[in-house]
């Protein structure tokens, strides 16, 4: 969905549930999400629909993903860290996760 | 009839008017609900949603049998909203807990329930005591501070604001008018009817039922009746949506079944709405966390504060005029669970003339002056 | 910086880091008051400048000189000696200005003795059939995108909107190497004829210019077509955008859709302190009430920039200087300070041509109130049908609306379907959304954790209000 202009920054491995996905520093995780080509990044607690970043700019709140076992991190806010685990968060979220 | 003439005026469209005009519209009346605006100080839109027995009638025997009346009939009376509206209101009855976070607040729960209970007349029904051992295996997930509950078999919940739509709903289909934005100013009874004063006109009816709850207030002298109210503000604060992790309510902290999990139940004087005590919010959440441990990292998504509809000794007023006969009143801070009483036991007496003093005398403003002479 | 190692009270809390909290913290500090700046971005920038620190994108023309413009607010900033603090949401102002801020999930309270709101802007939404399909986006997501990330859309890209920006971002995709297959452009003709007016004013101000420019840059390269119709369709994946158009219905296969629909004031804090609003008729928004100052109706809190009414990010800078002024002046009266004057008239001339945009970009009525099964509320998922038949029950305000539908009661806290519920109801009362009003909003006006709420400082007489 998505290209990188250039190849500036630092390379930072994530993983996406389990799956190695290569980021740049300087990445939120969103748009590491969207650089990946990773087509949805959580499914509603409503009707469980997929969803992806829609806004990047804080306010939608769509781009929800579970983050080193913390559920419901606003994905766009987050810069990536080297190692950072990310999860596709399924409907509802889990309490103590 | 001409066109503005209903058979009875009810004035409040919150739980407690729109249950009423419901019943009475059963009855086949012709109803006129007068409600005020978006911006109305609206207790049905901040409440708790339990269908609560424990604990009720310390100080007046009576509200417990009353209680346990409409905690009974709302099984059938969801049943019955739903064959309406195809709407589920979501009442569950599994039992309730009051948690206590100390040996000391254990005490105080025991003691409180024992004096409940051993009050003269007061009807017979189960709340015991229950330890940390026997309650954890009913919540597993409480946290290592919690050291026990009372637990009360009667106990439910359901979906609020649900209901509140779906009242909305079924007092539309069964026709009867609703009226927001028509505040009422005065009511005088002329000729026989009466005439209720709003900014929008003057809405004329046989009788009138007031449900506008701390308004009452300032209604109820209008038509010879009284309603003495010291109106208290309550916070709620609310969580995302969360799988399920607890199936019962407590009195404090609920799971609805959209997920959310409420957090409440605190009290202050305060009679601003728009009003937000952050340090009350904080100890609420606070004791939430201490209560279950899992919800730390969950996240609030927002808090609500409204002002609870509150009489001066915190008990139901339902009272009949004897000055301006067919003028009534209803007061009451549990307007969920006394929905299906209003709903199916006093709207019925309201469309027959007359308050069924078996049932409701106990509740009469009356017993203001009674204290007071004593 | 820690949570912990933030003072309990400050002279001036400014709050955002776009052109008006830069420019604000930037003057207010170098006047000798102690400032600190939160913003919630890694960076500083807001949306307009978003990335302006760090940006991977290389090339200056392809985001263009207003937006390297920006270099210099934040020199500026840096060099005043204000606080800056990256990372930090606010989640909580109250009317007695204490200024509740989360900081890698630490909160705390912050007393100011003033504080300037610079929340900014955000994009109207433009609730079309499918929008909630991943694939589709705001206009404004890409463009973010492209300026913190240097990513550009790749494959078929379809634009469909209104506004100004449209075309600004239009250029900035076609610079940096971005394929867009059609503007679906959504202004509807009409607007022309009454935007005309004010062509006078706007041919007078910086953006005249600028925008012819930018029109024709764009029109060379992309089709643009007017429709008054626009849906995204797909099963899981956005896959198809269909649209209706003088010359009738068309469907399109695209991988991308960006929308846009112009920007409103982002008034989610300023409504949940309390600040008075009023509905802008011309913007079609709420907007926070101001003086001449950008002060509002609570005394120590201002709203700057296009949180205020929208007029661009160079008018933004100059709301910002112009509310750090009063405030530098109310804590510290013998501060030697800029003259207003000057800036007010710098001011007015970027405001002169916002008029003429405003009407010719205002959004079709059939744009804002969609119908039918159309999700009006993308967090709880509430259709556009049960909104207007919640309204047809009797329910006269979004408030109620709220209680029985759960509109505006998710995360997003109504900021994508605020304007939409209350355009909605006021249709189907024929009432107007003056009247309607606006949801009410109460503090945390962002998520934060419980544990996080639960370690603020609590007062005997609010622990006795619960523990009883």
């Amino acid at each position: 969905m998505f290209k990188r202009l250039g190849s500036t920054g630092t390379e930072v491995m994530l993983k996406v549930d389990g799956k190695p996905v290569r980021a740049r520093s300087g990445d939120t995780v969103a748009a590491a999400l969207l650089a990946a080509g990773i087509d949805h990044c959580r499914t509603t607690p409503v009707t469980g629909a997929p969803r992806a970043p829609y806004c990047l700019m804080g306010v939608c709140f769509d781009c929800l993903v579970t983050i080193d076992g913390v559920g419901s991190r606003q994905g766009c806010l987050v810069p990536v860290r080297e190692g950072m685990a990310v999860e596709t968060q399924l409907g509802r979220r889990e309490a103590g996760r | 009839m001409a066109a503005g003439e209903y058979d009875v005026a009810v004035v409040g469209g919150g739980l407690v008017g729109a249950a009423t005009s419901w019943g009475l519209a059963r009855e086949g009346l012709r109803v006129a609900l007068l409600d005020e605006g978006d911006r109305a100080v609206r207790a049905s839109r901040g409440n708790f949603a339990l269908v609560w027995v424990q604990s009720k009638g310390l100080g007046l025997a009576a509200y417990a049998g009353w209680t346990i009346r409409s905690s009974d009939a709302w099984g059938g009376f969801a049943d019955l909203l739903k064959q309406e509206t195809g709407l589920d209101v979501c009442f569950q009855r599994p039992g309730g807990f009051h948690l206590c976070l100390s040996e000391k607040e254990f005490e105080a729960r025991a003691d409180a329930l024992h004096r409940l209970h051993g009050q003269p007349g007061i009807v017979a029904y189960k709340t015991e005591m229950l330890d940390r051992s026997r309650l954890s295996r009913m919540l597993p997930d409480i946290g290592p501070e919690v050291v026990g509950a009372s637990y009360c078999p009667l106990d439910g919940h359901v979906n609020s604001l649900r209901l509140f739509r779906t009242l909305h709903t079924a007092i539309a289909a069964r026709g009867v008018t609703y009226l927001p934005s028509h505040r009422v100013e005065t009511i005088v009874k002329q000729g026989g009817e009466f005439r209720l004063a709003t900014a929008q006109g003057e809405i004329r009816a046989g009788k009138v039922a007031l449900a506008a709850g701390n308004a009452n207030m300032q209604l109820a002298p209008m038509v010879g009746l009284e309603a003495p109210m010291r109106p208290e503000r309550g916070q709620i604060v609310v969580t995302e949506r969360l799988r399920p992790f607890l199936h019962y309510p407590v009195v404090t902290l609920r799971q609805t079944d959209e997920g959310t999990v409420m957090v409440g139940d605190s009290k202050e004087e305060s009679t601003d709405p728009a009003g937000l005590t952050l340090g009350v919010s904080a100890t609420e959440v606070e004791r939430a966390v201490r209560q279950f441990p899992l919800l730390a990292n969950v996240n609030v998504v927002r808090t609500w504060s409204a002002i609870r509809v509150m009489t001066q000794d915190g008990f139901p007023i339902y009272d009949e005029s004897e000055s301006h006969p067919g003028a009534f009143v209803l007061c009451c801070h549990s307007g969920v669970t006394l929905c299906a009483n209003h709903a199916l036991t006093v709207a019925p007496m309201i469309a027959r003339g007359a308050l069924d003093k078996s049932l409701v005398a106990p509740f009469s403003a009356r017993r203001f002056h009674v204290q007071a002479a004593g | 910086m820690n949570a912990a190692d933030l003072p309990s009270s400050c002279d001036l809390v400014v709050i955002g880091g776009g052109p008006a909290g830069l420019a604000a913290a930037a003057l207010a500090a170098r006047a000798g008051v102690q400032t600190v700046l939160f913003d919630e971005n890694a960076g500083v920038g807001g949306q307009i400048y978003r990335g302006i620190t760090a940006t991977p994108v290389e090339d200056r023309a392809i985001l263009g000189a207003d937006y390297w413009a920006g270099v210099g607010l934040v020199d500026e900033a840096r060099a005043s000696g204000a606080v800056i603090v990256n990372g930090a949401i606010v989640w909580s102002l109250d009317p007695a200005r204490r200024v509740g801020v989360s900081i890698a999930g630490k909160a705390r309270l912050i007393q100011a003795r003033q504080v300037i709101v610079a929340t900014g802007s955000l994009e109207r939404p433009l609730p079309i059939p499918g929008w909630t399909l991943p694939g589709v986006m705001t206009a404004g997501a890409a463009q973010t995108a492209l300026k913190a990330q240097g990513l550009v859309p790749d494959g078929r890209t379809v634009m469909a909107g209104a506004g100004p920006l449209l075309w600004l971002l239009a250029a900035q995709l076609l610079r940096a190497g971005a394929k867009i297959e059609a503007i679906l452009d959504t202004a509807p003709r009409m607007n022309w004829l009454r935007a005309a007016w004010h062509l006078p004013d706007f041919a007078l101000s910086p953006y005249w210019s600028k925008g012819l420019a930018l029109l024709r840059e764009v029109k060379a390269k992309v089709p643009v077509i007017r429709v008054d119709r626009v849906e995204a369709h797909g099963r899981d994946r956005f896959a198809e955008v269909a649209f209706g158009s003088a010359s009738g219905e068309r469907r399109m296969k695209a991988d991308l859709l960006l929308l846009h629909h112009g920007v409103v004031p982002n008034v989610n804090l300023a409504l949940a302190a309390g600040v008075a609003h009023r509905w802008n008729g011309r913007q079609l928004c709420f907007e926070p009430v101001v003086d001449q100052d950008f002060g509002t109706s609570i005394p120590g809190i201002a709203v700057a920039g296009d949180g205020a009414g929208i007029a661009g990010g160079t008018a933004a800078a100059e709301r910002g200087r112009i509310a750090a002024i009063a405030a530098v002046a109310a804590l510290k009266p013998d501060a030697i300070l800029p003259q207003v004057q000057a800036i007010r008239q710098r001011l007015a001339r970027e405001e002169m041509g916002r008029a003429f945009l405003d009407v010719l970009y205002q959004p079709a009525p059939g744009h804002r109130r969609p119908v039918g099964d159309t999700i009006v509320c993308r967090c709880e998922e509430v259709t556009a049908r049960q909104v207007r038949d919640a309204a047809d029950l009797g329910c006269e305000g979004p408030n109620q609306m709220k209680a029985f539908l759960r509109c505006g009661m998710g995360p997003c806290q109504g900021r994508l379907c605020g304007l939409t519920v209350t355009e909605l109801i006021a249709e189907q009362r024929r009432s107007n959304p003056a009247e309607v009003g606006y949801y009410r909003l109460r503090p945390p006006v962002k998520p934060i954790s419980l544990a996080e709420l639960a370690s603020l400082p609590i007062s005997d007489a609010e622990r006795k209000a619960v523990e009883r």
